[in-house]
């Protein structure tokens, strides 16, 4: 409709303003809204729309978790360490976004340094799940996929770094891409765990999905660790035909108690597949269940050492009245940082801490390499593996925040995915009794994206479960 | 198991963090729970392994030693909570 000039990029962008006016004070979902910027864009898209010159996304209302830096727009990372900060440069992926010309409606919260898995560890308070406002959206991009749940954009980006895009995706009924580590840049996102960090977009359908990471793909001259790799056209490989396709069912993931109705819903969408000539393999995976405690090493090693610039010097919070700069840095710290953000910084310092490196940071990297061997090995008989992405639906808001190992569980199905550096894509395959969403996870080689879109893209055609939204 | 209350307090000082007693008795058992999940992988004979810290096998590429950014004082200086003639503050530290 925008093409056809049937609807101006303006109209379109202040209606999902308006929207979100309306809905955010529920749902809690943005922590910036950027009004003014947000039609100045439109203003811009609707002359590019007017000369013939726009691409995939130019028109397109877009909203941006909190963590990628805009520069001059209040950037947070869902800190009160950053409450303020007004970032002086672009990330890759706001100035990829906005070269495109979709317009950035504002930036979505989360949890604070992207650490959590229900999204209430953000400084500014917890987002609420569209489809009943009493559970958690999952996190950390939970403010991403309420978001775009409640149609409060067309489409929105998140991290995930042990499964922040693909399990808020599952809980709210979306379809999130954690690409390939390395695909999309990561300059300008703010670091949790450097090894494990990926951008990546949150869609309503895998089809919108390969357009948003269309755009975001690429080296990046500025990230050292961005992959040199041609990008393929990813809308042009949609319409693959699953007949002969391999998919691996692994055994681990499917533990006794992951919950009845996503077994079944599982069983279902396995049934799509077949019907469409895809072949089920079953196999295993069998370092499965090392991967949180590797994970819960790894990533709060690195962001022990990421989160050491936050010294309440050069930005960041700083406390009142420091009596010298020992107890500026510490207090700076102490008050700046939130529970969960302090509890993962002293494992992180325990870990890496001379007398316990070799036990702990050692033997997970050790591990880790067992784990991506895993998935090396299960590729060698298979096309991609499909899993789910969750153990169970959405839970009430409070119910695990203080078990943080039960919260770390949350993330079972997704974490071994970031340790390999996989891409992998969670969306919509059924509902519990209440309604719930419940979401599939598919996980291919690295840089099969192409593949993965294509495989969710054939469940789409097939299925209505995408379709599927919240009465707000 | 649980960490002694003195190993957590001597990681809050590394990690320049500050704990009431409280804190300090909720992140022993916290962080010892977390280390009980980690102790699984003694389990697993890794003496052949070689440790794997990024998921891509690819060389760090450089680039061109050029100044790129230069000259930006005043940017990097507007999120600075407190400075002074161009220059961060901080407390005195010699008297």
């Amino acid at each position: 409709m925008l093409r056809a000039r049937k609807l101006s990029a303006r109209d379109l962008t202040a209606a999902f303003l308006e929207r979100i006016d309306r809905l955010n004070p529920i749902l809690n979902a943005f922590i910036t809204i950027d009004h003014e910027g947000a039609m100045a864009a439109a203003r811009q898209a609707d002359e590019r729309l007017d000369r013939g010159q726009s691409t995939g996304l130019t028109g397109i209302p877009v909203a941006v978790k909190d963590l990628f830096c805009t520069e001059n727009l209040t950037t947070t990372c869902g800190s009160r360490m950053l409450a303020g900060f007004r970032p002086p440069y672009e990330s890759t992926v706001t100035r990829k976004l906005k070269e495109a010309g979709a317009i950035i409606l504002g930036k979505t919260n989360m949890d604070e340094f992207a650490m959590g898995s229900s999204n209430e560890t953000s400084w500014f308070g917890p987002v609420k799940n569209p489809w009943d406002t009493r559970l958690i959206p999952g996190g950390s991009s939970g403010g991403s996929a309420a978001a775009l749940a409640a149609r409060l954009a067309l489409a929105t980006i998140g991290s995930d770094t042990g499964g922040s895009i693909r399990q808020p995706a599952a809980l709210t009924g979306i379809t999130g891409l954690k690409p390939t580590y390395g695909r999309i840049s990561r300059y300008g996102m703010i670091a949790f765990a450097s090894s494990l960090d990926q951008a990546g977009p949150m869609t309503l359908s895998a089809a919108d999905a390969a357009l948003v990471l269309q755009v975001l793909s690429g080296h990046d001259p500025s990230d050292s660790t961005s992959i040199q790799a041609d990008v393929p056209d990813y809308s042009a490989a949609l319409n693959t035909s699953m007949e002969g396709v391999r998919i691996g069912i692994p055994v681990e993931y499917r533990p006794d108690t992951l919950d009845p109705e996503i077994a079944r819903a599982l069983d279902a969408a396995q049934e799509v597949f077949v019907q469409q000539g895809a072949t089920l393999v079953p196999l295993s995976l069998p370092h499965t269940r090392h991967a949180i405690p590797t994970y819960y090493i790894i990533a709060p090693a690195e962001a022990s050492s990421n989160l050491a610039r936050y010294d309440g010097i050069r930005f960041g919070y700083r406390c009142q009245d420091p009596r010298d700069l020992g107890d500026l840095y510490t207090r700076s710290r102490s008050e700046g940082f939130g529970a969960e953000v302090r509890r993962r910084i002293m494992l992180g310092t325990y870990v890496l801490s001379s007398g316990y490196y070799d036990a702990y940071y050692r033997k997970a990297q050790k591990v880790r390499r067992l784990i991506a061997d895993d998935f090396q090995r299960a590729f060698a008989q298979v096309d991609l593996l499909l899993t789910p992405t969750t153990p169970g639906t959405a839970f009430p808001l409070g119910e695990k925040v203080d078990d943080p190992v039960a919260m770390y569980l949350s993330d079972i199905f997704t974490i071994n995915v970031n340790l390999a550096g996989l891409p992998a894509l969670s969306l919509p395959c059924g509902a519990d009794t209440r309604g719930l969403p419940i979401g599939m996870q598919l996980i291919a080689p690295i840089l099969k994206e192409d593949r993965l879109l294509a495989v969710a893209h054939a469940f789409q055609s097939a299925t209505s479960w995408h379709q599927r939204k919240p009465e707000l | 198991m649980s960490i002694p209350p003195e190993t957590v307090k001597q990681v809050a000082l590394l990690a320049r963090l500050q704990l009431d007693d409280a804190a300090v008795g909720s992140l022993a058992g916290q962080l010892g729970a977390i280390l009980d999940l980690a102790g699984q992988l003694d389990e697993l004979d890794t003496r052949e392994v070689v440790p794997m810290s990024h998921p891509l096998d690819m060389p760090i590429p450089e680039r061109a030693d050029v100044v790129v950014n230069g000259n930006r004082r005043e940017a990097l200086l507007a999120n600075a909570p407190d400075h002074v003639q161009g220059y961060f503050q901080v407390p005195r530290i010699i008297e």
